[in-house]
């Protein structure tokens, strides 16, 4: 018989609880305080992007070579956490930066890397991932911006939206189609196009209902000529890159979740400590102790499985898609409804702002529509399951 | 300049946990072990000296083996190495212990400056940097608010915080500095200088490296025992004051007026 031994990676290494503790303090101290006023006024926090750049915070998964911190995907999961905790949109600041340096990474060539990312590394510049369109959301192979190649340039013509930070990158990663007679997964190509070419334009700003401090833009590209040093990987390549950016990007949105969700379950239990009703603190009363154990019983597993996916992922191989899938899933329903019971807990004070859950509630809504909704997060696993394509 | 900074894990004041076991000994496995606050502000004050004046910072404590975990935060904030004395016949040393030892291990290290927490968080005692450098005949410059070294002329000027204001003292280097929180708030590891980390040394020294000592230590010869300890008094009723920042601080300032507690 082979008695299997703890997996390596199980337990998190000293310099994984180092990282850990040493983003919840800057969290704790520097950004908590932030958190209530930048989901108030909706702007963009400066302050907290040059914080977070100045500990290195947004170049922590580009290889040191270039400029980054070099460290590994559950590294980068724990400083998002951490973030998230306190605010979710300044967590979300770290994870975009990550997801959009992706494909630079996976995909660029030498000279390509040297050019952007020590920038981005470095905070210096910042980076939007652009593939969903008005009509491309959830079928990502639809769409319908163009890059039409005209000698050594190419042009790009069409319109992205619901980019996050698409107004303040300095770069973004633009999906476009550079062969319409192909199939759906080899029509596009990943191109880099910066802020000042002529004909990009930011056409609008959205309302949101949460992570109201984060910019979410549509973008307009009128006819903007990139040279076709610009383009990431080979032309057709596009739909594969990006899928295997959300191998390592959903994981990140994963660990947004599991930080709100941590965020609430400890205002509430705060508060089931303190507040009395009846002459007993209402944690003494089963209804209120359930649910609290409930939110932490979530919390924990969609803790748990997101770091093992992160070490699977990490190792690569065939059953990266489905693990980022399931952790996205599981963490962002958990954070919905752990939340929910938050603000449940705290009743009437839940409701109104002077606590920060109604906050957090409206902030883990955005976790379960976006990288992907719930529902492509189950069509991924069902296919890994079912054997198709 | 050679900076050597005094640094002991001690259990985690944040984490809650009761601290001391059922002998009144601190347990160190009952919590977390963090640096120690005010030597977390003595390690900043080197790193600025350093970034001034150039050197170099070791670390230095006399601590459990699970200590380099504690130790491995200083050297992510920049420290560059640290010595850890670690033996399990140093559970339970008393204050002369650990100078006889701290002593020892500072023997075998250059330093231009040594530099110490004011006190820690778990014993308090607040002593060792002062026995310390009596042992070695080093002059201390204590309640350190500013640390202004002159490598060239070899001398360090420091003051200290005394009641009323502060005193301009200078000594001769190598010296003994004990800081304070004045000399300005420890700094966040950076996620550079915590990959960094990994590559840089903690030497582990036995009671057997350090050579023979001047007298014997470890917890069989404590001479100190705690034969007492009282929690502190439950707090009163707690008043909670909400309003407008201007009124909320007009109502504090009379309440502490009533009680003739504002100057």
């Amino acid at each position: 018989m082979v008695v299997s031994s703890t997996p390596p990676g199980y337990e998190l290494t000293e310099e994984q609880r180092l990282v850990r503790d040493t983003v919840r303090a800057l969290a704790d101290d520097r950004i908590a305080p932030r958190a209530a006023e930048i989901d108030r006024t909706g702007e963009f926090p400066w302050d907290v992007k040059a914080l977070l750049a100045e500990h290195d915070l947004l170049g922590l998964g580009i290889p040191a070579e270039y400029g980054g911190v070099g460290a590994d995907l559950l590294s980068v999961c724990l400083a998002v956490e951490q973030v998230s905790r306190v605010c979710a949109t300044s967590g979300l600041i770290i994870a975009v930066q990550e997801l959009a340096s992706l494909p630079i990474v996976l995909a660029g060539t030498d000279e390509q890397r040297r050019r952007w990312l020590p920038d981005l590394a470095a905070g210096r510049q910042l980076v939007a991932f652009a593939l969903t369109e008005p009509e491309a959301g959830s079928d990502a192979a639809a769409v319908r911006t163009r890059a039409v190649r005209d000698g050594d340039d190419y042009v790009i013509e069409g319109t992205k939206r619901f980019i996050t930070h698409g107004s303040i990158a300095d770069l973004v990663v633009v999906f476009a189609v550079t062969d319409p007679e192909a199939d759906r997964h080899g029509r596009m190509s990943a191109f880099v196009v910066e802020r000042d070419r002529p004909g990009f334009r930011v056409a609008r700003l959205e309302h949101k209902m949460g992570i109201r401090g984060s910019p979410t833009a549509e973008l307009v590209f009128d006819g903007v000529r990139i040279p076709a040093g610009n383009r990431l990987g080979a032309e057709g390549e596009g739909f594969a890159i990006a899928m295997r950016t959300f191998e390592r990007s959903r994981p990140a949105i994963a660990a947004q979740a599991v930080g709100i969700a941590q965020g609430a379950l400890e205002v509430a239990t705060a508060y089931a400590r303190t507040r009395r009703q009846f002459g007993r603190p209402i944690g003494d009363f089963q209804m209120v102790a359930a649910l609290l154990a409930d939110m932490d019983a979530a919390t924990e597993a969609a803790r748990q499985l997101l770091y093992r996916a992160c070490t699977v992922i990490e190792r690569g191989g065939p059953d990266a898609a489905r693990w980022a899938a399931i952790a996205k899933l599981v963490a962002g329903d958990a954070a919905m409804r752990v939340t929910t019971d938050a603000v449940q807990v705290l009743g009437g004070y839940g409701y109104v702002d002077e606590y920060p859950v109604e906050r957090m509630m409206r902030d883990a809504k955005i976790t379960q529509l976006y990288e992907g909704t719930q529902q492509i997060q189950r069509l991924v696993v069902a296919r890994a399951l079912l054997g198709r394509e | 300049m050679r900076i050597v900074v005094l640094t002991k894990p001690v259990p985690d004041p944040a984490s809650g946990q009761d601290r001391l076991g059922p002998d009144w000994r601190v347990d160190r496995a009952a919590a977390p072990a963090v640096l120690n606050g005010n030597d977390e502000y003595a390690l900043e004050a080197a790193l600025r000296l350093v970034e001034a004046h150039g050197g170099e910072i070791t670390l230095l404590a006399m601590a459990p083996p699970s200590a380099p975990e504690t130790l491995r935060k200083g050297l992510a904030m920049g420290a560059d190495r640290a010595v850890l004395v670690t033996d399990p016949a140093l559970a339970g040393s008393d204050i002369p212990s650990t100078v006889a030892v701290l002593a020892a291990a500072l023997r075998d290290l250059e330093a231009d400056l040594v530099l110490a927490g004011i006190d820690t968080s778990d014993g308090f005692a607040g002593v060792v940097p002062a026995a310390l450098a009596t042992t070695l005949r080093l002059p201390l410059l204590s309640n350190a608010a500013a640390i202004e070294p002159d490598p060239a002329a070899g001398r360090v000027r420091v003051r200290r915080i005394v009641q009323g204001g502060y005193d301009v003292l200078e000594a001769p280097l190598p010296a003994l500095v004990s800081c304070t929180q004045a000399l300005g708030a420890p700094r966040y590891p950076s996620l550079k200088g915590i990959m960094a980390a990994r590559s840089k040394e903690i030497a582990v020294r036995s009671l057997a490296d350090l050579g023979p000592l001047p007298r014997p230590v470890g917890g069989a010869v404590a001479e100190t025992v705690v034969v007492a300890v009282d929690p502190p008094p439950p707090r009163g009723a707690t008043r909670t004051v909400r309003a407008p920042a201007a009124e909320a601080a007009r109502e504090i300032a009379e309440f502490l007026a009533a009680r003739r507690l504002l100057p």
